[in-house]
């Protein structure tokens, strides 16, 4: 008998423990504030900013337009590249939105189809097999520019006409992906949870749909979360592909405002603003994830 | 499940020529033997003789090939058998214990007689602290199982195939994955079901515990049953070669 067999047969589950979500979150949130407060960092950028900032000033003078820095323009077209045009939806709230509807419908979609690859019926698993390598497989812009033009602009119900906005069809398009690699991420979750279980369960006279939904998915929680967030963060990066569609999302309306300023020294700081927003709402995510991660990896 | 025809006079399980193979590999090659009502049997061997593989056999776990096993009278190799109902009478403990970790110690007790046997919550509770109870985890009722140590997590096992309240309860290595000090505690427990007239077919190769609690000792290998007996009989008049070699080596 292999000496170490007592420690390996222990236990194979890398989580055995619930998690207490209030207390992670508390820690989070102090590490974020840890990192902002961080005081040579602090004066680094301080000091950058002032040195920009007189440059800048300075850089307006010379070109006889004092009130034209680039902080100032920076500030004007805030507004529309955050929420849009007046009375219009639109801006970087745009593309949270798209991230959030695509998320959720790719996530809801993704949980049958992944489900579905470990059907015991073989038409059920080809299909979602299928269905998953062919969103998984594919250029998102190339499926963006699909849906964009497979999809109706407007349907008809009970006689009156409603347009479908271009963002709802690409928010559609955008889920597709996020569909096909979490189907895989489900399957690769309930395969790794170990056949013992299973076999437990059924001795003790469950039906296999009691098993999957009621022993073997509240386990693989746990298992999916860091993944799912790690899709959540490249799906927010990839949302101002739909800029190229048309929609006024903010990387669309930062281009209008350059083109509006017509001069080519805002192109830096304008695009940099922009992926700044992007920064700050993503990066405490994957700080999340990798918290979640490492909690996967220690307990045992 | 039809049992009409069956009354407990008659074997509980009663299995004849079974042939099982994975494959190619034929694991069982004709396995006969009857067990009544309230006996102890224990089945040992040497590796890879297929003794897990047979217990399987009998809630249906693993399919057999031909032959027969008849549960209380009822086949269970019939395709057209209710595996649920079956497996509601038969319990089985497993080597790797196998507990719900997402679940305490109490709620993988009541789980099966709630969602399973449609038990009312209260019910199942007074139940499931009874059978906490019973393998003395007093106090452990709302540990994980990842918060037990082996012993504790097999023994929560075993009550939570009792919770099922079975009519024979199967045992597959149920010691061999636990350190010696903590196999004593797992041992008394299911000495304690045997007395209490528990049907039980226990895979094992804890010899002292067979000897002193099995009513009929099977010894396999390669597939087939070499040799059997009474206790008594079987450790001191084993006839088989491949019996004698077995225990010299691990008496």
């Amino acid at each position: 008998m292999n000496p170490l067999s007592h420690i390996i047969n222990s236990t194979d589950l890398p989580v055995m423990k619930p998690f207490n979500y209030t207390v992670s979150a508390a820690l989070q949130a102090r590490d974020i504030v840890k990192f902002s407060l961080n005081k040579r960092t602090a004066l680094v950028l301080i000091l950058v900013l002032t040195a920009w900032l007189g440059i800048d000033a300075a850089y307006a003078q010379v070109q006889g337009d004092p009130n034209q820095t680039i902080l100032q323009t920076l500030i004007k077209w805030t507004p529309l590249m955050f929420f849009g045009p007046p009375n219009e939806f639109g801006g970087f709230v745009l593309n949270i939105t798209v991230s959030f509807i695509a998320m959720a419908m790719g996530t809801f979609m993704g949980l049958w189809v992944g489900i579905g690859q470990v059907s015991p019926n073989k038409i059920i698993r080809r299909a979602s097999w299928l269905t998953t390598q062919l969103f998984r497989n594919s250029p998102w812009l190339v499926l963006l520019f699909y849906f964009m033009f497979l999809l109706p602009y407007t349907v008809e119900i009970g006689g009156i006409r409603y347009d479908i906005p271009g963002w709802i069809k690409a928010t559609f398009a955008l889920s597709l992906p996020i569909m096909a690699n979490l189907s895989e991420i489900v399957r690769g979750a309930i395969n790794s949870i170990p056949t013992g279980q299973w076999e437990s369960a059924q001795s003790l006279g469950f039906t296999r749909r009691q098993i999957l939904w009621q022993i073997i998915l509240p386990q693989c929680i746990k298992r999916m979360i860091p993944p799912w967030m790690n899709w959540y963060c490249i799906l927010t990066m990839a949302t101002p592909l739909i800029s190229i569609l048309g929609v006024n999302d903010g990387m669309t309306l930062t281009q209008h405002a350059l083109a509006a300023e017509a001069r080519s020294e805002f192109l830096i700081p304008m695009y940099l603003w922009l992926m700044t927003w992007f920064f700050i709402y993503s990066y405490p995510i994957a700080l999340y994830t990798q918290r979640f991660e490492r909690r996967f990896t220690i307990t045992t | 499940m039809n049992t009409s025809t069956w009354d407990s006079a008659q074997p509980i399980v009663s299995l004849k020529d079974v042939h099982k193979s994975f494959g190619d590999l034929e694991v069982l090659k004709g396995i006969t033997f009857d067990v009544m009502k309230g006996e102890v049997i224990c089945i040992i061997g040497p590796s890879g003789s297929g003794k897990s593989t047979l217990i399987r056999c009998i809630n249906a776990l693993n399919d057999i090939q031909s032959g027969s096993i008849k549960f209380q009278g009822q086949e269970v190799h019939d395709p057209e058998l209710d595996k649920l109902e079956l497996r509601k009478k038969v319990g089985m403990v497993f080597q790797q214990y196998n507990l719900f970790p997402h679940k305490t110690a109490l709620e993988n007790v009541m789980m099966a007689p709630i969602k399973v046997l449609k038990q009312n919550q209260e019910e199942a509770e007074k139940m499931a602290r009874a059978l906490i109870r019973k393998v003395r985890l007093v106090g452990k009722e709302d540990s994980y199982p990842g918060e037990l140590s082996g012993g504790q997590q097999q023994r929560v096992a075993i009550a939570r195939s009792l919770a099922m309240s079975p009519h024979i309860m199967l045992f597959d290595e149920i010691t061999a994955a636990l350190d010696p000090e903590t196999v004593k505690e797992v041992l008394v427990t299911i000495k304690e079901l045997a007395a209490e007239g528990m049907t039980c077919i226990l895979v094992t190769h804890e010899m002292g515990f067979a000897k002193e609690l099995a009513d009929h000792i099977y010894f396999t290998d390669n597939g087939v049953i070499v040799e059997h007996g009474p206790p008594n009989e079987f450790f001191n008049k084993a006839k088989d070669p491949r019996t004698k070699e077995f225990l010299s080596q691990i008496l």
